[in-house]
């Protein structure tokens, strides 16, 4: 397990996303509010891209009719057959249990910490000042 | 660390999908006047100042809008200037012929609205555009796509007439008819045009979708998407059962008939219910000489997208068994939301022999691609 870090936390806003390469996979993070989250670019239905795909929220109906919004932006809809996906944990919405996309763990540091090392930096530049995303695999 | 679950998929270690023939593939406008250049004036300002009359209430939208921008593309296949997916050439290529090393794709448009327009001859003429549109825009530049002849069935000779050119140019593989008609498909008033496809070499597609203007189920309009998707397969089923009943096969031996983007689980429970109650209502229908379900056997293909995904993954091998996998061809349906990856679409492996069908050597027999 090493440390990589992928983005500064400016980079990445509430509700946004950035696509990165870590040891040849493509991760996608997002962000939720000042929490971020790491989910592989691979879709476990047909391998599409999956987070390309669209934020969205968590639409439940107790009864018909009845409609609720909830967990709002924190759903990923694949871009290719809108199977969606629990970012914070890649559980898809259709068979949590066993249907999952490959989560990482995903966290901020202070470039003070990390420049202790060890770490490495693709296209990042870490300076003590800074926070920044980091991913442990 | 969450699990990973990736190993759900069945990944094809030999490759085997490498050089398939994709038998739908959707080719789109860059833009509204696409058309024009291959419209005679008298129709091209037709079009500028009185337009198309299609058989459906809504413009610019369809009867059932999907949740996916673009009415319903695959998220990724939108070229970087914005145009529409599977309108940029260059793209299509990276994401599926080149990517795939594709031998063929039969092309399958569903634009220009030629099928479903109420001026015929206006439909015509649309259909025509479409045909040299279809050549210049992609067949051309890339010989590995084949065109579909756009026709307007509601016009025989129109219909007729474009069957008769395209003859013989082996840059077309088929005639395309929409397979919401006014009427079912296999009634006489169709026929002069099936015999047209049949002489002249052209297998029929009938690709899903669109609308007649009437209701799409048997009960009425249905409310979501959701419901109208399965009923394209309703669609299917009363084609299938149109043309074996009306005695087509009969009238037409040469007659061949792709079903595409239907799905294909429910071709054999409809083949034994045709066969059962042919044992009882013969009289009704005698020029029915053999069982409808050997009609449709040797008439009728089918193409794999969307694919079904049984509980049992298993399931598929029986199924596929009951059609017969050499009526059996993969399609992609490229660049549309629910497209299948020919890596992934099957859940199950299927025995070499079949691969080899599915993926190439019926497509490559019944559209005679060397
Ligand atoms: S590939 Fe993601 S839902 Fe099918």
């Amino acid at each position: 397990m090493a440390r990589h870090v992928v983005a500064t936390v400016d980079e990445i806003p509430p509700g946004g996303r950035k696509i990165v390469t870590v040891r040849g996979r493509e991760i996608g993070i997002f962000r939720l509010g000042d929490e971020f989250f790491g989910l592989i670019n691979r879709c476990p239905h047909q391998g599409a891209p999956l987070c390309q795909g669209a934020v969205v929220s968590r639409l439940v109906a107790p009864v018909p009719g009845e409609y609720h919004l909830t967990r709002p932006g924190e759903m990923l809809r694949c871009p290719w057959h809108c199977w969606e996906f629990d970012i914070r944990t890649g559980k898809s919405w259709c068979d949590p249990n066993s249907v999952q996309a490959r989560a990482f763990d995903v966290a901020v540091e202070k470039g003070a910490t990390l420049v202790e090392g060890p770490f490495s930096a693709e296209a990042v530049e870490v300076t003590v000042e800074a926070s920044y995303v980091v991913v442990t695999m | 660390m969450n699990m990973t679950v990736l190993d759900r998929r069945v990944d094809r270690a030999a490759q085997s999908h490498l050089g398939f023939i994709d038998c739908d593939v959707h080719p789109y406008t860059k833009g509204p006047n696409d058309f024009d250049p291959f419209l005679p004036k008298r129709w091209l300002e037709h079009k500028q100042t009185i337009g198309g009359r299609s058989r459906q209430g809504l413009a610019k939208t369809s009867m059932y809008p999907r949740m996916s921008p673009g009415n319903g593309m695959r998220g990724d296949s939108w070229p970087k200037n914005g145009n529409h997916p599977g309108s940029d050439l260059p793209l299509m290529q990276e994401q599926l012929l080149d990517l795939f090393g594709v031998a063929y794709g039969l092309l399958a448009p569903l634009v220009g609205g030629a099928g479903g327009e109420r001026n015929v001859e206006f439909g015509a003429a649309m259909a025509t555009a479409t045909n040299e549109w279809q050549l210049a825009h992609f067949c051309d530049p890339d010989p590995r796509l084949k065109a579909a002849v756009q026709v307007n069935v509601e016009w025989t000779e129109g219909a007729v007439a474009e069957i008769e050119k395209r003859a013989g140019d082996r840059r077309f593989a088929q005639v395309n008819i929409p397979p919401r008609g006014l009427e079912p498909l296999g009634r006489r008033r169709y026929w002069p045009i099936l015999e047209a496809c049949a002489a002249n070499g052209f297998p029929v597609s009938l690709h899903l979708g669109g609308t007649s203007g009437h209701a799409s189920t048997g009960g009425g309009w249905p409310s979501f998407y959701h419901e109208e998707h399965p009923s394209y397969v309703q669609s299917m089923q009363t084609l299938v059962t149109s043309l074996v009943c009306e005695g087509v096969f009969e009238r037409i031996p040469g007659l061949k008939i792709v079903l595409v983007e239907g799905g294909f689980a429910w071709l054999p429970a409809l083949c034994w219910r045709l066969d059962k109650h042919w044992t009882r209502l013969k009289a009704e229908v005698p020029h029915l000489k053999r069982a409808p379900s050997e009609y449709v056997h040797e008439h009728i293909w089918v193409t794999t997208q969307p694919i079904e995904e049984p509980e049992r993954p298993q399931d598929m091998l029986s199924i596929l068994e009951w059609i017969g996998p050499e009526r059996i061809m993969f399609s992609t349906d490229y660049p549309h939301w629910d497209q299948d990856d020919p890596r992934y679409a099957f859940k199950v492996p299927l025995p070499d022999g079949w691969k080899d069908q599915i993926f190439r050597d019926n497509a490559r027999a019944l559209y005679q691609l060397d």
